[in-house]
């Protein structure tokens, strides 16, 4: 169990950079969750915080040691691969005790620690079969064991869910937090599924294109987006991000709708608002002609068009929600729950 | 990669580099002796570095009719001897055994698998397992120093007809319906569909079956009394005896690259056909 | 075997079929047949009458001490050709699959030996060992080492060795950079993770992982040695000095094509045939199984 410092890392491959300057601090027992969409560099981070990747610039520190320069066998690491990395000619007993070989430890204690392990997993009864011969769901079992066992002081989780089918996702998803909550060994998550990321860790840092975007609590980054990436990435269906005028106390959108309320600066501005906090409203501001209605059974969701205008709003409503394609309809929305972001660099603006 | 310490990536390299050097000695120090006058190639120890003499040895080999004392045609004649035999061995080889392979494959007829059977058989009896028979059956057909006789006994094994077995049986069923349907006889959906499909795997194969047939040594070895008919493998090992007498390494070295060219060329210029038809026959 | 949806031809494959299925017949069953029926008899070295003897040339050549000593100098020469150009392409094989740019050109560099006939390999090899001109003769001086292949009888059956796995090398190296190649990266990573140095990798991981390429290729190195190295022994040693090169498939030629004995070499040929048998179906049977991962 360990802190984890990232100062300023940046990794390049040749004169590509693909991480910029990433920095963060992770508290003993906490389940970090890296999360954001395909290249954006997590994996990559994640690689280099187990040193299967070389480090350009910055630091990492596990505990209160810098281990850039040491190997992934001794910075105390235990990592959980996507595809399981099992060693296929090695029965589940071997498997996981194979770290513990190496580092010498006496039989006696691996015997112990691969019971141990194998009691909290329930995969007791595979011991001794190989992994061809488990299911998915068994062999992500067995990974997490073979890193368990290792009592590491810190868990790499490195996309683990990705090849289960969505059902076992959401079994297993649970499983994994419950484990890290009784083990409290700190945990790094890398995933691209938001859901996993919000419902898994205490803290999330979103990465896009190798920058962090954000790095807060999962309420933080629905609450409080600290721009138009994570606005969208957070959150389903994603926000409507729509681009208005502001002025000293009205904002304009590109027909006659106005809003009284007062944008942080004025001229073009990028406006937010979740589908899930437009209320229908017989006197509200916005005036949707609605095209389709998805439903989803606990809820609705709207596709409509601005009223004279080429804005699209996608607008959340509780229950079954049906009408004919044309039909106009009325929402307003807590001019609390908005968000400002500046239109060039799609920074969020507090007014 | 994994543990990126420089000093393994140096090792890394420098055993490869050695195994590349131990490969390629052999190589290196006929090249040299072929680029060395006569007389020098007489004294111990040979050098170790190229001579001038390249193109002189070139011409005396290659128009040059062998060493005195050495019952072989000319170099140039050689090397033609053994082009008709190497291409009449791959190209042979691969025509009969992809329609015989279509055949099995598209086919059904009585004692279909007794015919897959026996082509089976023909991987159990290398020639070196059937020599004197073979030569008698051979000299029989008077078929003895000719094209057709060092090429013929040695175009039916089975390995190639192994492979295009294979490649047909991965082709879509779909295939021969809609051509079917467009009202293609057999030969047609052969030609037109199966052949252009199996092209990669024809050229992989042919990689291999050129070099096969090109380095053939103990059946031409056998067939062939006439000297016009040598080829140029063939000719190495009468021109060591030859050496007794008259030891000019330097036109045997010469000989020697030149029989070594052709193949070579092919696998380094085709190295992803060969490799291809390499992983593909030995299964 | 036979694709769901197919032709009914009548006379059609019949004729697709016969071009290989006449030579086949020709050129190899009834040869073999041929050899097989010849071992049963004994000829006069004029081939003018026969005699019908049942087994006498087996019995013959089981209590022959040369076929003895050939037979077990086989099995010598295989295990040895086997052993030494496996293991130098597993080493390379291995350094190989760790450069991530330029495997390959070390592959380049590495395979063309497999395109040279092995007789001119052993035309090669017998001319780096020339006992008077050879480099390696004249190396070897200076410890104070004679090397003559032409006398000693244990320095021919290095030099016969040495040529056979050379020209191996590059076919067992292919293979084996394939196998380490399919190898998931993950697996490996995971490893180092679990502290497991190269070396120990190498031996606990890598190794185990391409056994069936181990299998595969012991079969294919024996069927090699036995039978395709005809060409390195007779250019280099033409079986000698004093036998102590005559592997059994030289002694097949020599005896029948040379001593004339047409009898026992058509027995060995037998013999031969018996063994390639075993070792095909060897490969079939296990080997076509690879394993799953």
């Amino acid at each position: 169990m360990a802190s984890i410092v990232l100062k300023n890392l940046v990794k390049s491959y040749g004169k590509t950079e693909v991480l910029h300057q990433v920095s963060g601090e992770f508290s003993d027992g906490e389940f970090i969750v890296i999360v954001g969409p395909s290249g954006c560099g997590k994996s990559t981070l994640l690689r280099m915080i187990a040193g299967l990747e070389s480090v350009t610039s910055g630091e990492i520190s596990i505990g209160d040691k810098v281990v850039n320069e040491l190997e992934p066998a001794d910075r105390d690491i235990a990592m959980v691969f996507q595809n399981y990395a099992l060693y296929p000619h090695m029965t589940v007993r071997e498997n996981m005790a194979y770290g513990l070989k190496i580092r010498k430890i006496p039989k006696a204690e691996i015997a112990r620690r691969v019971e141990e392990a194998a009691d909290i997993l329930e995969i007791g009864d595979y011991l001794d079969r190989r992994p061809r011969q488990l299911s998915g769901g068994q062999r992500q079992r067995v990974a997490m064991g073979r890193a368990i066992v290792r009592n590491p002081q810190v868990f790499l989780f490195d996309e683990p869910l990705s090849n289960l089918d969505a059902k076992l996702r959401v079994q297993m998803r649970l499983e994994i937090r419950k484990l890290q909550r009784r083990l409290d060994v700190t945990s790094i998550y890398v995933t691209h599924d938001q859901v996993e990321a919000m419902t898994l860790g205490d803290r999330l840092m979103v990465l896009n294109g190798g920058f962090v975007e954000q790095f807060g609590t999962p309420i933080e980054l629905y609450d409080r987006p600290a721009s138009v990436f994570v606005a969208g990435f957070i959150g389903s269906p994603a926000m409507n991000l729509l681009t208005v005028t502001g002025g000293h106390s009205v904002v304009q959108f590109d027909n006659e709708t106005k809003l009284s309320v007062k944008a942080p600066i004025s001229g073009q501005i990028t406006l937010g608002i979740r589908p899930e906090h437009l209320i229908e409203d017989a006197k509200g501001e916005f005036i949707i002609e609605a095209e389709m209605f998805e439903q989803l059974g606990a809820n609705t969701l709207v596709h409509g068009r601005l009223q004279n205008s080429k804005t699209q709003i996608v607008a959340s409503l509780p229950g079954h929600v049906s009408k004919e394609p044309g039909t106009e309809m009325r929402f307003s929305a807590d001019k609390n729950l908005l968000h400002f972001f500046d239109v060039k660099t799609g920074k969020r603006l507090d007014g | 990669m994994v543990e990126n310490r420089p000093i393994l990536n140096v090792m890394t390299h420098l055993v490869l580099m050695l195994g590349v050097a131990i490969v390629a000695l052999p190589i290196w120090i006929t090249f040299v002796a072929a680029t060395h006058e006569e007389a020098r190639m007489l004294q111990a120890p040979i050098p170790l570095l190229p001579g001038a003499y390249f193109w002189d040895n070139f011409k005396e080999t290659f128009f040059g009719s062998g060493l005195s004392g050495s019952q072989s045609a000319p170099v140039w004649r050689m090397l033609l001897n053994s082009m008709a035999m190497a291409m009449m061995i791959a190209c042979g080889k691969i025509a009969i055994s992809l329609i015989s392979a279509f055949a099995i494959v598209y086919f059904k007829f009585p004692f279909r698998m007794g015919f897959f059977w026996m082509i089976f058989i023909t991987l159990m009896l290398p020639v070196e397992v059937r020599i004197l028979p073979t030569f008698e059956v051979v000299a029989d057909l008077g078929l003895l120093n000719s094209y057709w006789g060092l090429s013929i006994p040695l175009i039916a094994s089975a390995t190639a007809t192994f492979m295009f077995r294979q490649v047909f049986l991965t082709i879509p069923d779909e295939m021969l319906e809609s051509a079917r349907i467009d009202g293609a006889k057999p030969l047609q959906f052969f030609w037109d569909i199966l052949i252009p499909l199996s092209r990669t795997n024809i050229a992989a194969l042919f990689v291999i079956l050129f070099i096969y047939g090109w380095n053939q040594y103990l059946w031409p070895l056998l067939i062939t009394t006439d000297s016009d008919m040598t080829t140029i493998v063939m000719s190495i090992k009468q021109m060591l005896e030859a050496a007794e007498q008259s030891p000019k390494w330097n036109i045997i070295m010469m000989t020697a690259l030149l029989a070594m060219l052709p193949p070579v060329f092919v696998v380094v210029g085709m190295q992803k056909l060969f490799v291809k038809g390499l992983t593909e026959t030995d299964k | 075997m036979l694709k769901r949806v197919h032709f009914n031809s009548s006379i059609l494959p019949y004729l697709l079929v016969a071009p290989q299925i006449i030579i086949t017949l020709v050129f190899f069953i009834w040869p073999a047949s041929q050899a097989v029926y010849q071992s049963f008899l004994i000829e006069d070295a004029f081939g003018l009458s026969s005699e019908f003897v049942w087994f006498e040339n087996f019995e013959y050549l089981f209590a022959d001490e040369l076929y003895h000593a050939s037979f077990v100098r086989t099995l010598f020469f295989s295990a040895a050709v086997a052993f030494l150009s496996m293991s130098f392409a597993l080493v390379l094989a291995g350094f190989a699959d760790r450069v991530v740019r330029g495997a390959t050109t070390y592959r380049t560099m590495l395979i063309w030996p497999y395109a040279v006939a092995p007789v001119l390999a052993g035309a090669l090899w017998v001319f780096m060992f020339n006992p008077t001109l050879g480099i390696f003769p004249y190396f070897f001086e200076f410890f104070g080492y004679d090397w003559n292949h032409y006398l000693n009888g244990g320095q021919a059956m290095a030099l016969v060795v040495m040529a056979a796995a050379w020209k191996q090398v590059a076919y067992n190296f292919l293979f084996y950079l394939a196998a380490m190649q399919s190898i998931p990266r993950s697996i490996i990573e995971a490893g180092a993770i679990d502290g497991a140095r190269p070396i120990r990798r190498f031996w606990t991981l890598i190794f185990p992982l391409v056994s069936p390429t181990t299998f595969f290729l012991l079969v294919i190195n024996a069927v090699y040695a036995f039978f395709d190295t005809f060409g390195i022994i007779h250019a280099v040693t033409q079986g000698g000095p004093a036998n102590s090169t005559t592997i059994l498939v030289y002694k097949v030629f020599n005896d029948g094509f040379v001593g004339l004995d047409l009898g026992g070499s058509a027995a060995q040929s037998v013999i031969l045939m018996f063994l390639v048998i075993v070792m095909t179906f060897i490969q079939f049977r296990y080997i076509e199984n690879k394993v799953e991962y």
